[in-house]
């Protein structure tokens, strides 16, 4: 237990070091507020969203007392005053893969929480066109997911004996 | 074939643009960039958005994805009325080809082919980005050669030029400025050539490789540098009597496109389009990699957000990138262009044919690829269009568990039904070209 107490905290979500980049991990009740007390920081820029499916690789290190989800969304965010970086991840459970929808704070995270419906299937609560971005419309599955085999063309004479 | 499943089969579904009387307010409210302003619940207190009486009057047109002005296989779906553009909606996805996905299927040394692909015209940048994140997840991002460092600098720098002079092109051309067309290209070409002298090929290198370079420069490089360096100024030059000072020129561009500074961060925006509304922010300065805290250079900003000031942003950009190329030359130093670590760098070719090691070395490299520690790292530089970033998680194999670009392009282009809005259908081609989108990379 003397691992839990020692897990920083930042607007009450653990902190952890990824090779010297700062990460926060809010669970997803806490995702929006700690966003909001983010942006009151500095990190006015939302650089990046996208997620991750952890389907293969469940064992990943993150800060003790966290439970580890199917997938997760990852938020790379910027602060001009200080030129520094922050990651938000947020862990997502697969049954019910859906999240707020961080729209609201910043507009420019439309397209990419678009983009991430579309390759993972995670739901934004609140987006205003959660349609799908790069697939065409009447796609089955979400390509990125681990689970989603890669097309394959098949070549004749493959294995075929010399 | 009927024309009802003709129409069914061709149908966008969702991505359609809908009659203004049928959204929502936030959708509406957004497009006008009110959501910079105005919370959803003061939205919701203005209550329902009045029917347009005028509504039949519009009409939703398609531009795109064929268009020659959309730099590609962008589609944009404006509602006009008259000449005037109410509503724009960007729809991409035509070139999408899965680039994130394949990149979990390619270890990573081969991963530099394929995110040379995503944009284009920079491709440089792309694998800088990606030999950087995989640098740093190695552990190995301080032991680079200093003269790979340098050398990393000179082709990234080089690549702005040669990607900013093909937008003057292509922004010439879509102004009407046809003959600029020509002369953005040629220039451009001469960089091109160097780089084909370097790296054996125009575009889609593959040469700056994780833990260094794929090669050292080649004899005489310093001179083809001071000769493209030679050739530019009075083309610049040139091309401010032809463009920057021509009357017609400013009154296609100036006050077109607007985006203030609050409304550009919001959009997430980077690069010419965030630094044209007064924002100082260039990754090369403010979070400095390589070495470009040891190089003079200056951010050039705008002050009104317009498409002219983006334009001038790039011409300017062209010479501080001439001014670091110019510092890179004269402090290139001398030493390795990759790292000596056995775990990345394959064994020199002439040791292949005498050590039966160093073949077993070279063949497992390259057909098994090197193991990269577990964890997840973003790493951020600045492309000619704006950041560009790549997130990479590694389970600990030879291949990126999830490899993900933060692409400028991407997130620039939903900048477009901001800045279009009000505007007219010619001005609407003056602001795609302005944003300077590589579908490419918007696309992936």
């Amino acid at each position: 237990m003397s691992e839990v107490e020692q897990v920083e905290l930042l607007h009450g979500a653990p902190v952890s070091d990824s090779r010297g980049q700062r990460v926060v991990h809010p669970s997803r009740e806490q995702y929006i507020a700690v966003l909001k007390k983010l942006i009151d920081e500095g990190y006015v820029m939302c650089s990046d969203l996208t997620a991750v499916d952890y389907l293969t690789h469940p064992g990943r290190t993150l800060p003790a007392g966290l439970a580890a989800e199917r997938f997760e969304l990852v938020l790379n965010l910027t602060s001009i005053t200080t030129r520094d970086r922050i990651r938000v991840r947020v862990q997502i459970p697969e049954g019910d893969a859906v999240v707020a929808s961080a729209f609201d704070l910043w507009p420019g995270t439309e397209a990419m929480e678009r983009e991430v419906f579309d390759m993972y299937g995670i739901r934004f609560d609140g987006h205003p066109d959660l349609t799908r971005i790069l697939m065409p419309e009447d796609w089955d599955g979400h390509p990125l997911r681990k689970d989603y085999e890669i097309g394959r063309i098949p070549v004749q004479f493959k294995g075929a004996h010399s | 074939m009927t024309a009802v499943e003709n129409v069914r089969q061709t149908n966008e579904g969702g991505q359609e643009m809908r009659s203004r009387s049928e959204i929502g307010a936030k959708e509406l409210l957004r497009e006008v960039g009110s959501v910079l302003r105005m919370s959803e619940a003061e939205a919701a207190k203005l209550g329902q958005i009045p029917v347009d009486p005028d509504e039949d009057q519009t009409m939703i047109i398609n531009m795109g994805p064929q268009h020659p002005s959309t730099h590609g296989v962008l589609r944009l779906m404006l509602e006009l009325q008259g000449e005037t553009v109410l509503r724009c909606k960007p729809i991409i996805g035509y070139l999408h080809t899965g680039m994130e996905k394949t990149g979990e299927d390619l270890t990573f040394l081969q991963g530099g082919t394929n995110v040379t692909r995503m944009d284009y015209l920079s491709p440089l940048n792309n694998e800088l980005v990606f030999s950087m994140a995989t640098e740093k997840l190695l552990g190995i991002e301080n032991d680079i050669p200093e003269r790979a460092v340098w050398m990393r600098m000179l082709l990234s720098e080089l690549n702005r030029m040669s990607s900013h002079l093909l937008f003057l092109a292509t922004n010439g051309m879509d102004i009407g400025a046809v003959s600029m067309m020509l002369y953005g290209w040629r220039e451009r070409e001469e960089v091109l050539r160097f780089f084909q002298k370097v790296t054996g090929l125009r575009m889609n290198h593959n040469f700056i490789r994780p833990g260094g370079l794929a090669a050292d420069l080649p004899p005489g490089w310093r001179d083809d540098v001071l000769a493209i360096l030679e050739m530019l100024p009075s083309r610049l030059e040139e091309y401010d009597v032809l463009m920057t000072n021509q009357p017609i020129w400013r009154e296609r561009l100036q006050g077109v496109g607007v985006i203030t500074a609050d409304e550009a961060l919001a959009l997430g925006t980077s690069g010419p389009i965030l630094r044209s509304t007064g924002v100082a922010w260039d990754l090369r300065r403010d979070q400095p990699y390589l070495r470009y805290d040891d190089v003079e250079f200056d951010v050039i900003v705008g002050s009104y957000g317009d498409a002219f000031d983006r334009y001038a942003i790039r011409l300017d950009e062209i010479r501080e990138s001439m001014k670091i190329v110019r510092q890179i030359l004269d402090r290139m130093p001398s030493g390795d262009y990759r790292i000596q670590n056995k775990k990345v760098t394959p064994p020199p070719r002439a040791r292949i044919d005498e050590s039966m090691e160093a073949l077993i070395h070279h063949f497992k490299i390259f057909t098994e690829g090197f193991r990269v520690p577990e964890g997840e790292v973003y790493v951020g530089i600045e492309s000619p269009r704006g950041e560009i970033g790549c997130y990479i998680v590694s389970d600990g194999g030879p291949k990126p568990y999830r490899i993900h670009m933060r692409a400028p392009s991407f997130v620039n282009i939903q900048a477009l039904p901001h800045m279009m809005r009000g505007g007219l259908v010619a001005d609407a081609v003056a602001v795609i070209s302005s944003v300077d989108p590589v579908l490419g990379e918007v696309d992936r």
